[in-house]
This record gives structure tokens, C-alpha cells and sequence, in this order.
């Protein structure tokens, strides 16, 4: 069975339906990458796995979430708490805001180790020292002692990491945890990421827009399009066939190396609101091989090819399309 | 017309009704004193000093026996007229001073901001007893001290709505096909910075009544016989003995008043939506 | 954070200078002649030539605010017209009623208003925020003195709990104490609530949620020590408030101390007396910024590195 298992997630927030029937399932040791343009639920799929949803007024409407056996669509609160941090921890998007700027880094390292594994102070710090030696960060002892807006942005994201893995987390949310950083160091950070997994043998769940990041981190990918599942399948699968339209568009926004100037595209047109979703698929409008009935019937998961990919669109792409 | 579409549905609101009555009644009291009046307000009938409030006077006498009622109905004109026609000239002249720190920028704007930060940073009550000090105890005194005491928040108030607005496109356009400064200030930067300007004024008329009852309150604001809110309390803590009602019914006038203003004025904000607006800086 | 104190002080001169110079300037804005001003009706032409002397009111203005200045240095402020006798010893001997009326009345409204602000926000939109919060709006429109006259009525007239003025006990100061402190209490409780709410929305605190802390640990480890900095800053900046409000509660409670000697002093006219208050007066609203600032820098990393 697997450690993350998402059936038929529906959430929403007040009277808005965001997400709407999303599944997905995650291993020890694997790294499933979550795709999608802005605004299709990533994020709040990332908050409700955290069991964060009441603080920006979401819930849960249908479906279940079992991770390593437990429940978590009927957990309480204080059990939760128990989880967070612990057993499944939160890298954000943007390093330069999610750490508190008027406490030293260090500090903020120890805390987590302190609530979770129960560490003196002393103890604490060394641990923290211990998790920055890891983490390949240079004079662990003077960063330490030093506040956020002292640091880089790849050096407070190897902060928010250490942090994560205080409580040994494992499971790792990463929610875009690049996005904000420069390219060079965008690379560093993912690597980061990949060795804890091969190395510790815990799950990570790497949600980002980037198909880039996708191809070089992940073992396994699901493509979210306005809330729903579009494809989800093995990376490699997926990249030599795509068979959601959406997908395959979404890997031609990859730029290659030798590709022609002038020929990259992007999608044309944007993700509807939650507020306009189109009837039947929900990439009907942008999509260039929309039929009849792509436009009246919500499309239905299919499984498709010998990779086990599962492909939620009425007319999947030919194999040998690409 | 937008303001009075607001002015409406803020009368309309549930916050607004009541404050708006309360508001209309002390405006009618202040102008109509002389025929809502029941007795002169410096009638003294030294016979009938200190009476607890009975039919013939219905909030009592106070210690020369002068009917409370009367007097608190003429202190309305005192103190609504002076807090309003203060808060009035201080917002005229911080508009101006404001909007040209604002346009101009460079060192006019450090000068008079410098200058208004210093005297914000003093409590207003004192800059008023700077003033009197100057100036000597009396009426026009306490509307000066108001008008100065208060200058330095809409001029800063003024000045961060017209560095919002010069960066508008439409002034940019104004001044690309070759508007003058004054023209510019004129037509499109002070009338758009108004709104906020002249709420933050309303708001600022109900702590300007405040500050006039407390110079009046020492005997600094309006002169005896002269009834405002505060000097009919002046003679304080020696009254409250014997006639309880002369400091509780003019306060009580002053608490209700100022609460129907800050009530109206929220009222007001929510119904223009400028609350942002009304943040400086 | 030494440079920060440096820089800061540095700061306080021209304010110090403007604010001296308007106090300096009292004596010569007065309409009619300054030396009429002081006199009384009847005073001999000695006097009066003593007095032009004195304040060497022959020479340029600037000398005359140089000499002035220098005099203050050396403690001298004067003698008052009246009650002839130094500023100074009149300052000194009213300065202790004033710093304890004016400082547990700051620590007062700061410890209150801090708990009430902090427990309206964890407990947000419950009727005790609802209620708190109405109240305090309520509590911000009534006159200070207003407040005071009521508290005498109430607590020392009827139910005889207090006296009704002076100083000679210490029980004596808690009617005032409470009076100005209340006021404060409202705007400690409103900036530590807005300063709270507005943390709350930030990326850290969600951050903090996701960490597996509980809700109290984000709120008191925080949360509020975020909101502190904006309400110690407003803190230092009230003590300027704190000063008017004695002002007038000294006045109210007939006690003695700066704001009983200046509103005495100005209904007599007294200008050594009127420049001596105003200039401590002014001196505490400085310094009072100054600490605010100064702590705000303790509490905050970025201003330290001046960031902000």
C-alpha cells in the first residue's frame, strides 16, 4: 500500500468547488511531481494534505486521504497537529517570506527540532548544526545566529529545508520550492531535495508548474489542469507519450537544446477561474483536438499503454503521436 | 453624483441611522438655540442656584442659576462652531500645503514634511497650550491652537494621496500635453484627494470638540458667560458635590456627539470604500 | 545597534532645536510687549528695566535664543513672575508627581491594553471581541476629564473608595492612574489587535501552522511579538499623549506636578514658568520617541541593519 494515497479529493472553499475528484498516490523513496499552471490547485492541494484548510475557510467534500494507514479527511486537529511537522513537513514557495524575520535562523531550526523530537536546547542546536552540515550549507555555526533578511534566497530555502527535516519527516511537501530562487540556484535546491530522498528514503510530493524540473527530479507525474486530474502516469512514460492534449502541450513549453529560435510555443488562452469553469472538460476551449462531445461531458479516467498511465480526456492521443 | 449616492447609503446603514439623527439634532440645537432654548444662557437667578433637574428646568441650574438645558443648547453653536469652522480651515490649508509638498517634491516637500512630522509627534493638546500661551485664553485662541494642532495630519494626509495620484496615467497625460502646475493641481490632483481629505476632517471635527471641552475645561477656550460643551464644566471638581448634573449632562452632550461622529464617519468610509486610502504612506 | 543609537540621537538635535526655539519664541510672538506681558499693572520702571536686562531683550533675537540656550544647559530656566522663586526648583519639586502619575499610567495601558488586544484577537469575532472592541471605540470618545470627573463622582463621591484629590497618599493615584491609562488601554488594545490581525495573514505564520505548532504557541511566540513592534513604536510615541493626558488629570484631580504648574502658570501668565513646562514637557514626548524607537530596534533585526 502506498505511504500517500489521494482518492477522489473534492475541496472548496466557502461555496467554491476547487478541486474536483483529483487522485494521486505516493511511495517511500519516490518523487511525484504535481504539474499544473497557476490556479489549477496545486497550492490547495499542498494545504489540504497539510490539514490547513480552515485557516483560509476550505474543506473537504468528498473523498478520502489515507496516508501510512490513517485517515486523514476525519483526523482531529489535535492529532493532526501531531503529524504536521513531524511525519509530513511543508518546504513553501517563497523562502524570503516564510521565515520569521525577527528570529534568528538558527533558532527557527531548533524549535521545529525541539516540538517534534523533544530536544533540549543544547541538543537542539546541535542537531540543527548537524541537519546544516547535511544540507552542504558553509559555516553552519555563523548562519546559525543569523536573521533571514541577512541571508540569500538559496540559503534561507536550505533553512526552510533543514527545518522541514527537524521532525524526520516521511513525508515532503515542496510547493514550488524554486519558484522564487535564481536558476542556478534552482538546480542546487532540486538536487538537494533528490539526494534526501535516495538517501533517506522518504516521499516527495514536488509541485511546480516546470515540466523541466518534472523530467529531471521526479519518478512519477500528475498533470492538474482547473482542478482536476488531466494524466498521471511514470515520468518517462509520460514524456515519450503523452496522451492528454494538455500534457503534450505543456511539455512543448520545455525549450530543447537545438531547437530552432521562434519555434517554442506556449498554450494559448488561461486557466479559467473556479468561478467560470467551462462545461464538459475543463481544456475544451484551449484545447486543439476538441470535439462534439469534449464540450457537454466531463471526460472519464482511462488507463492507457503498458506504463499504467491513467488519462482523463474522450480522445487520447494516438501512441506515436509525439 | 458618487459622494452622494455614499452620503445616502451611509445615512441608510444600520451604524449610520442613528448617528446621522443624533448629528442632525445637535446641528439643529446649535443653529436654533435662540428659539429651542428654553431661558437666555446667561440668565442668573441666584435664588434658584445649584436646583437638581425638576420641570421648570429639566437638566437642573447650575451654581448662579442658570438653567443646564438651555445652556447646553447654546453650547452646542459654541462648540460645533468652533470645532467645525477649525477643522474646516485646517483641512483648507493642509489641502494646499499638502498637495504642494506633494507635486513639488524635493526639498519643499522635506521642509514642510520635516516640519509636520516634528509637530505631529507632539500631542495636539500641547501644541494648543503653546499657542494660548501665546496667543492668551479666549475663544479664537482655542479655534487657532485646533486649526495648527490639526494642520499637520492633512497636510501629510493630503500629500500621500497626491503622490498615489500623480503617478495616474491620466495626470501623466495631463501634463504630457502641457497642462501648467497649477492647472494640474487644480483640476485633477486636489478634487481626487478630496474625498479622504474631508472625511479624515469629519473624523477630526468630533477630537476637535474634545480638545476645545479641554481648554474650556481650564478656562482657556470660550470665556464666562460664553457656554461651550467644556467651560460649563470649568468649575469642576468644586461642583461635584453639591450639583453633579453640571458635569454630567455637558459631557454626556460631548461622549454622544463624538461617538455619532466617529460612527457616521466609519459609516461614511465603508460606504465610499476608501478605508485604504485613509492609511498615510 | 550602537550605530542605530547614534544615528538616532543625531537625529533628536534640530528637533530639539525647533522645538526649543518655538518655546524660546513664546515670550517674543505674544502681541504688545513682552515686558508688558510680565509686569503687572503698576510696576515700578526699575522693575522694568531689570527685567529688559535680564532677558537681554536689547540684543538680536538669536543672541538672545543662544543666551537663552546656554542658560538652560546650565540649568537655569528663570524665575517665575509670581511666585518668585527658580523655574527649576519649581520644576523639580512638581517633576516626581508627574513621573509616577505618567509612568504607571503608561505601564498600565501598555500591560492591559497589550492582554486585551492579544485575547480580542485569539478569540476573534467571539462576542468578547465584539464586546471589547465596542467598548474601546465607546472609550476613545469620552473627554479625558470628562472620564476623571466621572471617576471622582463615582469611586471617591459616592462610594468613598478614594480621595477625591491631592497627593498626600498613595492611594491617592490610582483614580488618575486609571483615568489617563484607560484612554491608553483603548489604543494599546486596537493597535496590538490590527497588528495581530495583520501578522496573522503573513507566509511565516502559516509556515508556523504547517511546523505542527498550536495555534496558542503561533499567537503568544509569535504573533504578538511581531504586533509588539508596532505598539511599542506607537507606545513611545503616546508618551506624548501620556504627558497631555496628565495635563489635564493633575489638573482634574487637583494634583500637584507639571501639567497643574502650566495651566496655573498660563492662566496667570507666567512666561519662565510656561517655557519651563513646555520645554520638559517637550523634552519627555522627545525622549519618549526616542525610547520607542530604540526598543523597537532591540526587538527587530532589520532595523538594527537598517533595512527599514
Amino acid at each position: 500500500m502506498s505511504l500517500l494515497a489521494v482518492d477522489d479529493l473534492s475541496v472548496s472553499i466557502g461555496m467554491v468547488p476547487l478541486l474536483d475528484r483529483v487522485s494521486f498516490s505516493l511511495d517511500r523513496g519516490e518523487v511525484l511531481g504535481l504539474v499544473g499552471e497557476s490556479g489549477s490547485g496545486k497550492s490547495l492541494t499542498a494545504m489540504t494534505l497539510m490539514g490547513l484548510l480552515p485557516l483560509i475557510g476550505g474543506r473537504i467534500t468528498a473523498g478520502r486521504v489515507r496516508f501510512d494507514g490513517i485517515d486523514l479527511t476525519t483526523l482531529p486537529e489535535p492529532a493532526y497537529r501531531d503529524l504536521r511537522g513531524q511525519r509530513i513537513a511543508l518546504i513553501s514557495q517563497n523562502p524570503m517570506t516564510s521565515l520569521d524575520p525577527i528570529l534568528t535562523v538558527g533558532a527557527q531550526i531548533d524549535q521545529a527540532s525541539r516540538l517534534h523530537a523533544g530536544l533540549s536546547a543544547a541538543a537542539a542546536r546541535a542537531r540543527s548544526l548537524d541537519l546544516m552540515h547535511q544540507l552542504r550549507i558553509p559555516e553552519a555555526v555563523a548562519i546559525h545566529g543569523q536573521y533571514p533578511h541577512q541571508l540569500s534566497g538559496g540559503m534561507k530555502q536550505r533553512i526552510v529545508i533543514a527545518m522541514a527535516l527537524a521532525g524526520d519527516p516521511d513525508l515532503i511537501i515542496a510547493d514550488e520550492p524554486t519558484t522564487a530562487l535564481d536558476v542556478t540556484i534552482q538546480a542546487q535546491i532540486i538536487q538537494i531535495l533528490c539526494d534526501l530522498v535516495a538517501e533517506r528514503g522518504l516521499a516527495l510530493l514536488l509541485i511546480t508548474h516546470d515540466m523541466g524540473v518534472v523530467a529531471q527530479a521526479c519518478h512519477r507525474v500528475s498533470v492538474l489542469y482547473a482542478g482536476r486530474g488531466a494524466e498521471t502516469g511514470p515520468v518517462h512514460d509520460i514524456f515519450a507519450r503523452p496522451r492528454h492534449p494538455y500534457t503534450k502541450a505543456l511539455i512543448g513549453c520545455i525549450p530543447r537544446e537545438g531547437q530552432a529560435p521562434g519555434t517554442l510555443v506556449g498554450i494559448p488562452g488561461m486557466v479559467p477561474t473556479a468561478f467560470a469553469y467551462p462545461k464538459g472538460c475543463r481544456y475544451h476551449p484551449r484545447c486543439t483536438a476538441a470535439a462534439p462531445d469534449c464540450r457537454t461531458e466531463v471526460p472519464a479516467g482511462s488507463i492507457q499503454g503498458v506504463g499504467g498511465s491513467i488519462v482523463f480526456c474522450h480522445h487520447p492521443l494516438e501512441v506515436g503521436h509525439v | 453624483m458618487a459622494a452622494l449616492t455614499a452620503l445616502r447609503s451611509a445615512i441608510a446603514s444600520p451604524r449610520g441611522a442613528p448617528s446621522a439623527a443624533i448629528l442632525a439634532l445637535a446641528v439643529t440645537a446649535a443653529i436654533a438655540a435662540p428659539w429651542l432654548a428654553p431661558y437666555p444662557y446667561a440668565a442668573q437667578n441666584l435664588a434658584g442656584a445649584v436646583m437638581e433637574p425638576s420641570a421648570a428646568h429639566l437638566l437642573g441650574t447650575d451654581e448662579f442659576g442658570r438653567d443646564l438645558l438651555s445652556r447646553i443648547i447654546y453650547g452646542a453653536r459654541v462648540s460645533l462652531g468652533v470645532a467645525v469652522t477649525s477643522i474646516s480651515l485646517s483641512v483648507m490649508i493642509g489641502l494646499v500645503l499638502g498637495a504642494v509638498a506633494g507635486y513639488l517634491g524635493g526639498w519643499v516637500d522635506r521642509v514642510l514634511m520635516a516640519v509636520a512630522d516634528v509637530t505631529w509627534s507632539f500631542p495636539e493638546i500641547l501644541i494648543a497650550l503653546v499657542l494660548i500661551a501665546i496667543l492668551g485664553p479666549g475663544l479664537s485662541s482655542a479655534g487657532i491652537a485646533i486649526t495648527i494642532g490639526y494642520l499637520a495630519q492633512f497636510a501629510r494626509l493630503t500629500r500621500s494621496q497626491i503622490i498615489a495620484l500623480k503617478r495616474e496615467t491620466y495626470v501623466e497625460a495631463a501634463v504630457s500635453i502641457g497642462s501648467g502646475h497649477m492647472h494640474v493641481l487644480a483640476r485633477h490632483l486636489i478634487p481626487n484627494a478630496l474625498t479622504p481629505v474631508i472625511v479624515a476632517g469629519m473624523l477630526a471635527v468630533g477630537d476637535a470638540i474634545i480638545l476645545e471641552a479641554t481648554l474650556g475645561f481650564f478656562g482657556l477656550g470660550a470665556q464666562p458667560p460664553l457656554p461651550s460643551w467644556g467651560a460649563l464644566m470649568s468649575s469642576g471638581v468644586a461642583q461635584i458635590y453639591l450639583a453633579p448634573w453640571v458635569i454630567l449632562f455637558p459631557g454626556l452632550a460631548i461622549a454622544v456627539t463624538v461617538i455619532a461622529i466617529n460612527l457616521f464617519g466609519d459609516a461614511l468610509i465603508d460606504a465610499l470604500a476608501i478605508r485604504n486610502r485613509l492609511k498615510e504612506r | 545597534m550602537f550605530g542605530y543609537f547614534i544615528r538616532r540621537l543625531l537625529l533628536l538635535i534640530p528637533v530639539f532645536l525647533v522645538m526649543s526655539a518655538v518655546v524660546f519664541a513664546i515670550v517674543h510672538l505674544v502681541p504688545g510687549d513682552p515686558i508688558d506681558n510680565m509686569l503687572q499693572i503698576g510696576s515700578s520702571p526699575e522693575r522694568r528695566a531689570e527685567l529688559t536686562a535680564k532677558f537681554g531683550l536689547d540684543r538680536p533675537l538669536v543672541v538672545q535664543y543662544g543666551v537663552w540656550l546656554d542658560r538652560v544647559f546650565h540649568g537655569d530656566l528663570g524665575d517665575a513672575i509670581i511666585l518668585k522663586q527658580p523655574v527649576v526648583s519649581l520644576i523639580l519639586a512638581n517633576l516626581p508627581h508627574s513621573l509616577a502619575l505618567g509612568g504607571l499610567a503608561l505601564a498600565f495601558s501598555a500591560s492591559v491594553g497589550i492582554a486585551i488586544g492579544a485575547l480580542a484577537t485569539f478569540f476573534r469575532d467571539s462576542w468578547f471581541d465584539r464586546s471589547v472592541m465596542t467598548i474601546i471605540l465607546m472609550g476613545a470618545t469620552v473627554p479625558n476629564f470628562w472620564l476623571g470627573l466621572l471617576m471622582i463622582l463615582v469611586f471617591a463621591v459616592e462610594l468613598g473608595w478614594f480621595p477625591v484629590s491631592g497627593a498626600r497618599s498613595a492611594d491617592a493615584l490610582v483614580l488618575p492612574v486609571l483615568t489617563v491609562g484607560l484612554g491608553g488601554v483603548a489604543l494599546i488594545a486596537r493597535v496590538t489587535r490590527a497588528a495581530m490581525l495583520e501578522t496573522a495573514r503573513q507566509d511565516f505564520v502559516f509556515m508556523l501552522h504547517a511546523k505542527g505548532l498550536s495555534k496558542r504557541q503561533i499567537y503568544l511566540g509569535h504573533v504578538l511579538r511581531h504586533a509588539l513592534l508596532p505598539v511599542v513604536t506607537i507606545l513611545g510615541l503616546k508618551i506624548g499623549w501620556v504627558v497631555g493626558g496628565a495635563v489635564t488629570i493633575e489638573y482634574v484631580f487637583a494634583r500637584p506636578g507639571l501639567g497643574s504648574l502650566l495651566i496655573s502658570a498660563l492662566n496667570q501668565r507666567d512666561y519662565p514658568i510656561i517655557q519651563g513646562c513646555l520645554l520638559m514637557l517637550g523634552i519627555a514626548v522627545m525622549l519618549g520617541t526616542l525610547v520607542g524607537d530604540l526598543a523597537q530596534a532591540a526587538m527587530d533585526p532589520r532595523i538594527r541593519d537598517g533595512m527599514r
